[in-house]
């Protein structure tokens, strides 16, 4: 059944307007966790002016969901200025922190100013590895002793665990510890590459075989043998389907300004320190052609058996040189949950076999 | 006769979607939508305007309704919102608070 949510996502995207805006006010951070794809010094941040223009141009723009972030942005010392105006416009506001610098004072602060939910990352259970990820000793005790001055402003906190090879164990307790404390729990296995391209952050990602022991934990996927079905049928009607929100009812700000489709896709589409934001939504010639994308229009992956199943971020194969390419992080997701390989493994295995024969092809002895 | 006056619970989000009013409680995450006419209303709760004066201001004109089903109408539209916790009524004035 659709959700009023959902009903109001597709009239958005109908109407070509940006329901939701991710704004990182800053890349500075507290915190210098190892999978981070952001570079930390600033390099001339939006001024509080600014910022509070820029609000007004997205509130007149149809923005409601305004989700704010870093970075960490609790280090801008205007930042609780900032959502007063954002509230003071009617936006839904979510804020993204690690939340290390949130004592009851603040705490209570964010639930007078009506922010809807805070987002805290929490990478382990265990200090030891949630601090060696952050690098910042007694990072997990401030953290959690934070969500509980939020929680007992009765604030809706979700804790977000991102899984890497440092924490893959932990997710099961750190979602118990969620439950305990009266957030919600999101897990994400997906590292994203360097903002700069650097892909080295990727030797981060779990393994094949931990990946699918996720895609099979009931606790975090419900109904495994729903999720893990082998795909739909590939009819028209899915390869008229979007890929995704990105550029159609949502993109993302950058702290310096610059508009992308999402904070995962780097495509700079214009900056509000030049253009007005509508102006940005509505012409940029790089947020039209992501608008023109359908999965038919996917040369490898309109002819993968996943398409109408697949998570595939466009941000991601952006990432890897080509919007209209395959994301490799959701083929593996797709392979972990069915099994079944997805056009782009092939693809890859066939091009491994012409190159070299003698590895890709079993022995006949 | 008392007058009732209406506002927008400092607990909430909105925009216009279209000709709809989107509404987000921040308490609990509930969605609402609002067609063109409580939009209107909606748009005009500001606490000070009195729901009589919104109804022959801003509905009778635009919609070329009688004045005073209208107004029964509205009532009943304002009581439904303030017992989903997204509208205050009153009978005097809200001042303006911050959010």
């Amino acid at each position: 059944m659709t959700t009023l949510l959902e009903a109001a996502n597709a009239k958005a995207i109908q109407l070509g307007i940006p329901l939701s805006v991710h704004l990182d006010v800053t890349w500075r951070c507290n915190e210098r966790c190892v999978h981070c794809y952001l570079d930390h010094d600033d390099a001339g941040e939006l001024t509080f002016d600014e910022i509070a223009d820029l609000l007004k141009q997205m509130a007149q723009a149809g923005v409601l969901f305004l989700i704010l972030s870093g970075g960490e942005p609790l280090l801008r010392k205007d930042l609780f200025a900032i959502i007063r105006r954002a509230r003071e416009l009617s936006f839904n506001v979510k804020l993204k922190t690690n939340a290390i610098l949130i004592k009851e004072q603040q705490a209570a602060l964010i639930r007078e100013l009506g922010v809807d939910t805070v987002q805290v990352s929490i990478y382990s259970h265990r200090a030891a590895v949630h601090d060696a990820i952050t690098k910042v000793p007694g990072s997990l005790a401030r953290s959690l002793a934070a969500i509980r001055f939020l929680r007992s402003q009765g604030l809706k906190v979700t804790i977000a665990n991102v899984l890497m090879a440092q924490n893959r164990f932990d997710y099961p307790a750190v979602k118990k510890l969620a439950e305990e404390l009266g957030a919600t729990f999101t897990i994400d296995p997906t590292i994203t590459p360097h903002i700069n391209g650097d892909r080295s952050l990727l030797s981060l990602n779990i393994s094949r075989a931990d990946l699918n022991q996720v895609m099979r934990d009931e606790s975090i996927v419900g109904d495994v043998g729903e999720f893990c079905a082998p795909p739909g049928p590939v009819t028209e009607d899915v390869l008229d389907e979007l890929p995704c929100s990105a550029g159609h009812s949502a993109c993302y700000v950058s702290p310096y300004g610059e508009v992308y489709p999402c904070v995962q896709f780097p495509l700079p589409s214009g900056s509000i320190r030049s253009q007005q934001f509508i102006d940005i939504w509505k012409h940029s010639p790089q947020l039209t052609e992501v608008r023109t994308i359908r999965a038919r229009d996917l040369p490898v992956c309109s002819t993968c058996a996943h398409v109408g199943s697949c998570s595939r971020c466009p941000g991601l194969a952006y990432m890897e040189g080509n919007m209209r390419g395959p994301s490799t992080a959701d083929c593996e997701k797709s392979h972990a949950r069915t099994g079944i390989p997805t056009a782009n493994m092939l693809r890859k295995q066939q091009a491994s076999a012409a190159a070299c024969p003698t590895l890709a092809a079993p022995s006949a002895e | 006769m008392s007058e009732t006056y209406i506002k927008r619970s400092r607990d909430t989000a909105a925009r216009m979607l279209g000709d709809e009013m989107i509404i987000m409680s921040v308490k609990d995450s509930r969605v609402f939508t609002l067609n063109p006419t409580a939009s209107i209303i909606w748009g005009a709760a500001d606490g000070i305007t009195t729901l009589r004066e919104i109804v022959a201001r801003d509905l009778v004109p635009e919609f070329e309704i009688d004045t005073e089903a209208a107004y029964q109408d509205a009532l009943e539209l304002v009581g439904q919102l303030a017992q989903e916790g997204i509208l205050m009524v009153t009978d005097h004035p809200i001042p303006a608070e911050q959010p």
